[in-house]
């Protein structure tokens, strides 16, 4: 098959079978240069830009939720077109008929659906409420239908936590491209193709949910053609200009958000792609620099736009309102050549054409190989808006090729080939207490887990608290595998992704993604028993509640051995536990290190541990050292962390770093060089990721004081950036008491 | 021009006694801690992969490193094989023996405060005269080795015009200077005086302005 669409374009595999990597690897200019040829927002996209940012106030004075639209369950075709302003807008689309008007989505789970709606004063439809509690089952149901007694235990004293039971799981990445390549009629009759082939001498369940599936992709995309021909548009066909490209590649991602409500909803690497369209425009005098950033900047003004509804409670962990709009830019490819382009500076430099912005989640895949005007272009951003995340592709490349990327905050995925079941995180640090404990928990004094021996000796020693750790640990890592299989099974069963997954290749790898929180308090706290004396206050009960810490010991995050193999040991140990357990799809197991804002839930949830820790006080955010342990300076830290192994957690490694301007030198010059040279310095060592906060603290304490002046001040907290002024003020508190480096 | 990120040693002692010295705890020669050069050499590596994106380097600092010549020197010519970029922060204000000498051929760069071109002031304000410092620095712009000039500005101290064209003069006749830096004077270093139990002379010392800077800039012809 060969469109006219794709006239000017270099042959490939591409037009036969569906490949959108061989596509731009054919297709695509990699840009070597530095920043100069950007240019500023037009007077269009200012216009634009100034009604969304009165929409924003309007929403912040709503108490944070502008509208619901409380009488439509949503689904792709639900909803009538909606615009901001219809003359002014280059790309269309929005969630439901109105901007920042949030649709309800049932699916997940009702309950969760009316407790958001009664938080921001408003109610359900009564013909919606009798629907989901008397005829529509929702994934919530089907979880808590199956769900174990030690399930329960372990999820109502957080044990684990953020458990995707009653929300929908995202962290799936439709291959949106797709749409734009290939228009939605080719990728239908490749379903169909699929569907016929989906059979086999018996009829197993398995082919028979495969083919069930299939249908709902098939459908779906039907849908997605009937939405787009709401706002006067047929994706039948592929995109013939990069304005096209772009509305093409948004609808696909803008069918995904009405459809699901998933807690990350990533937008995949679209950047270089869109530059090949961008290149062929300009080349014949269809677009100008000007109107190229005006279109980039009129799609990300749509992901800026994005909303969910959600529950306070859901707020509480993970803060802000985030949607994990994440892209993915620049890299190597596997040739040597650099995925950079000149659209990977466009999208980058909506940060300054728009001002700064949590979303979409803009993640830059480094390289030290990646053009030196590249890196300071970053860096650049980065020093001005603190809004870049930083994920190392030197080491995800030999894992997940060159055209993969991120879905939420750390998790590599190829794109429309891979898929993972989101597994929130067990909390380590209680993991530990309930190894001291016998399993009882250390807060209500209840019994979680079956009874093991506790400790009982006045001071704690290092080998026997190991051995009990070990085997709580196997106890946590098989309970855990069996949520997660009844939740995903659940919420294929219920809330299945069918956009999402029509834009993914038939067969794909399935990881089950667990996580851990608390790292950096068990080994603080292992280290404490072999390098001090650690003393067991125990209450009446005999319950261990608190800890004495007699002497110094080396605390994780400076660069010591001593306690950073330990954080080693605890990674590789949990992980192997993860990997003996039996997931559902054969989804191979893998781990994060990641808390995202949750770090302070853990926190409050857990009583006193054996580092000094207080009961109540926050846990480090992902792989974070305990704050201001950090005490050796920026490279101890970043070394501390370099030492964990991607290996053992293939789905990222969260580190969330702060730096005072000053201490990168004295001119941007010199900042702009000193950060490149970190990030090299640091991902040379196959690390895995990084935000990076440039700021200082009195810049955060004033906007705590006065809000109203920092509407736009961003930071990246573990995973995702955020609006400063939109966390609670627990959590605004929580990132002001992290360590900020005020040198190198 | 920029030194990129750096491993920087503050070795303990000083000859001088600076009023508005910041780091008020390294005078003691006999305080610190004792490291050897291999266990030092194992620290630096753990930075080496900043020092290496950076082309940063390793400075030694103080106290005066110029006391202790022989560990320093073994020190730099570790980093030397190992091709690492030598700087020495100091006040060159020791008489330039042979040991110093040999240091000076495992340096890169020296960054050389001479903390006060008039020699009254300089015994006032440090404690000594500036012979040593002056002839070490014209004993770097004989052998060409690379020096920064850093001039702290401390207002009523060393902001005199008249002094800093005297300096300006004085640094004209240098061949090696590669830089000319003034510091402005900050009391960040205040509280260690304290905690050692000895007083701050500089109390009412505000740091200069922004204009006073600029003028003092103008007059050492820095960019």
């Amino acid at each position: 098959m060969k469109f006219e669409q794709w006239n000017g374009f270099k042959s490939g595999y591409w037009e036969d079978t569906i490949d959108v990597r061989d596509f731009i690897q054919k297709n695509y200019t990699p840009y070597e240069g530095d920043d100069s040829f950007l240019v500023g927002p037009t007077k269009k996209t200012q216009k634009l830009w100034q009604e969304v940012l009165d929409l924003y106030e309007k929403e912040r004075k709503a108490g944070g939720v502008l509208a619901i639209s409380n009488d439509i369950a949503s689904t792709i075709t639900s909803h009538e077109a909606g615009y901001i302003h219809k003359e002014l807008e280059e790309i269309v689309g929005l969630q439901t008929d109105a901007p920042l008007k949030r649709a309800l989505m049932p699916n997940g789970g009702i309950r969760i659906v009316e407790k958001s709606c009664e938080a921001y004063h408003t109610k359900i439809s009564d013909t919606l409420s009798d629907i989901y509690h008397h005829y529509r089952k929702t994934h919530n149901d089907g979880v808590f239908s199956a769900y174990t007694p030690e399930i329960r235990a372990a999820r109502s004293s957080h044990l684990l936590t953020g458990l995707p039971d009653g929300y929908g799981r995202g962290r799936i990445i439709g291959d949106y491209r797709r749409v734009a390549l290939y228009g939605v009629d080719f990728l239908i009759q490749d379903k169909q193709q699929q569907f016929a082939n989906a059979r086999s001498n018996y009829m197993s369940e398995e082919v028979i949910r495969e083919r069930e599936e299939i249908s709902e992709q098939i459908k779906a995309l039907q849908d997605l053609k009937i939405m787009a021909s709401k706002y006067g548009f047929d994706i039948s066909q592929p995109a013939s200009t990069a304005k096209e490209a772009i509305q093409w590649l948004y609808f696909g991602y803008l069918g995904a958000i009405k459809d699901q409500n998933g807690a990350a909803m990533s937008i995949g690497r679209t950047s270089s792609f869109l530059d090949i369209y961008i290149q062929r425009d300009l080349a014949s005098g269809i677009l100008t620099e000007d109107t190229a950033q005006e279109l980039m900047d009129h799609f990300v003004m749509k992901l800026r736009l994005v909303r969910f509804l959600r529950t306070p409670e859901y707020d509480e962990l993970f803060s802000g309102d985030p949607v994990w709009v994440t892209e993915s830019i620049g890299g190597m490819g596997i040739d040597g050549r650099t995925l950079v382009t000149k659209n990977s500076f466009r999208v980058l430099h909506t940060l300054a054409t728009l001002g700064p912005s949590p979303e979409p989640n803009l993640t830059v895949l480094w390289s030290t190989r990646l053009p030196i005007g590249f890196k300071n272009f970053c860096t650049k951003m980065s020093i001005q808006t603190s809004a870049i995340q930083y994920e190392n592709d030197d080491l995800m490349r030999d894992y997940w090729g060159d055209d993969y990327g991120i879905a939420c905050c750390v998790s590599a995925m190829r794109i429309g080939k891979q898929m993972q079941f989101f597994g929130a995180r067990a909390n380590l640090a209680k993991t530990l207490t309930y190894a001291i404990n016998g399993g009882r928990d250390e807060v209500s004094g209840k019994q979680i887990t079956p009874k093991f021996a506790p400790v009982t000796s006045e001071y704690l020693d290092y080998d026997e608290v190991w051995e009990k750790f070990d085997r709580m640990m196997e106890y946590v890592a098989n309970i855990y595998m069996d949520a997660l299989n009844i939740i995903h099974y659940m919420h294929d069963k219920y809330c299945y992704e069918a956009l999402e997954m029509a834009l993914h290749d038939k067969d794909i790898l399935r990881t089950m993604a667990c996580g851990i929180a608390g790292l950096s308090i068990v080994a603080d706290s292992f280290s404490a028993m072999k390098y001090a004396k650690v003393k067991v206050i125990r209450d009446e009960t005999g319950l261990a509640v608190d800890y004495e810490i007699e002497g110094d010991f080396p605390k994780y995050g400076n660069d010591d051995d001593r306690v950073d193999n330990i954080a080693l040991n605890i990674q590789k140990t949990f992980m192997d536990k993860l990997r003996k357990q039996k997931a559902y799809r054969n989804a191979k197991p893998t781990m994060s290190i990641l808390t995202i804002t949750s770090n302070v839930v853990y926190g409050k949830a857990t009583g006193s541990t054996p580092d000094g820790r207080k009961a109540g006080e926050p846990f480090g955010p992902g792989a974070n050292p305990v704050h201001g342990r950090d005490t050796h300076g920026a490279v101890s830290v970043l070394n501390s962390l370099a030492k964990l192994r991607y290996k053992d957690s293939e789905d990222g490694i969260s580190y969330t770093f702060a730096i005072v301007p000053s201490a990168l030198g004295h001119s941007e010059k010199e900042r702009i060089q000193n950060l490149t040279a970190l990030l090299d310095g640091y991902f040379c060592q196959l690390s895995h990721h990084i935000n990076v906060n440039v700021f200082d603290r009195s810049l955060l304490e004033d906007a705590m004081e006065h809000p109203e002046k920092y509407p736009q001040l961003t930071i990246r907290v573990s995973g995702y950036a955020v609006n400063f002024v939109k966390l609670t003020r627990e959590q605004q508190l929580d990132v002001i008491n992290r360590t900020i480096h005020g040198s190198i | 021009m920029v030194l990129g990120i750096r491993f920087v040693i503050f070795m303990q002692g000083c000859p001088l006694k600076c009023l508005y010295c910041h780091n008020r705890d390294t005078w003691d020669i006999k305080s610190g801690i004792e490291v050897s050069v291999p266990e030092i050499i194992a620290q630096i590596m753990r930075s080496k992969p900043y020092i290496d994106s950076s082309h940063g380097g390793v400075t030694v600092s103080g106290g005066e490193p110029l006391l202790q010549p022989k560990f320093v020197t073994a020190l730099f010519k570790e980093l030397k094989k190992l091709g690492i970029h030598t700087a020495l922060d100091t006040a060159g204000s020791l008489p330039i023996e042979n040991t110093i000498k040999e240091l000076l051929n495992y340096t890169d760069l020296v960054i050389l405060d001479i903390k006060h071109i008039n020699n009254q002031k300089s015994i006032h304000l440090v404690g000594a005269p500036n012979k040593n410092n002056l002839d070490f620095a014209k004993y770097l712009s004989k052998h060409h080795i690379p020096m920064w000039i850093r001039q702290v500005i401390i207002p009523g101290y060393t902001d005199d015009e008249k002094d800093l064209k005297t300096l300006k003069a004085f640094i004209d006749t240098l061949e090696s200077v590669e830089k000319v830096e003034i510091l402005p004077y900050h009391d960040l270093g205040k509280f260690k005086w304290k905690e050692i139990g000895d007083t701050y002379a500089l109390e009412s010392v505000k740091a200069p302005t922004q204009e006073q800077l600029d003028a003092i800039k103008k007059i050492l012809n820095i960019p």
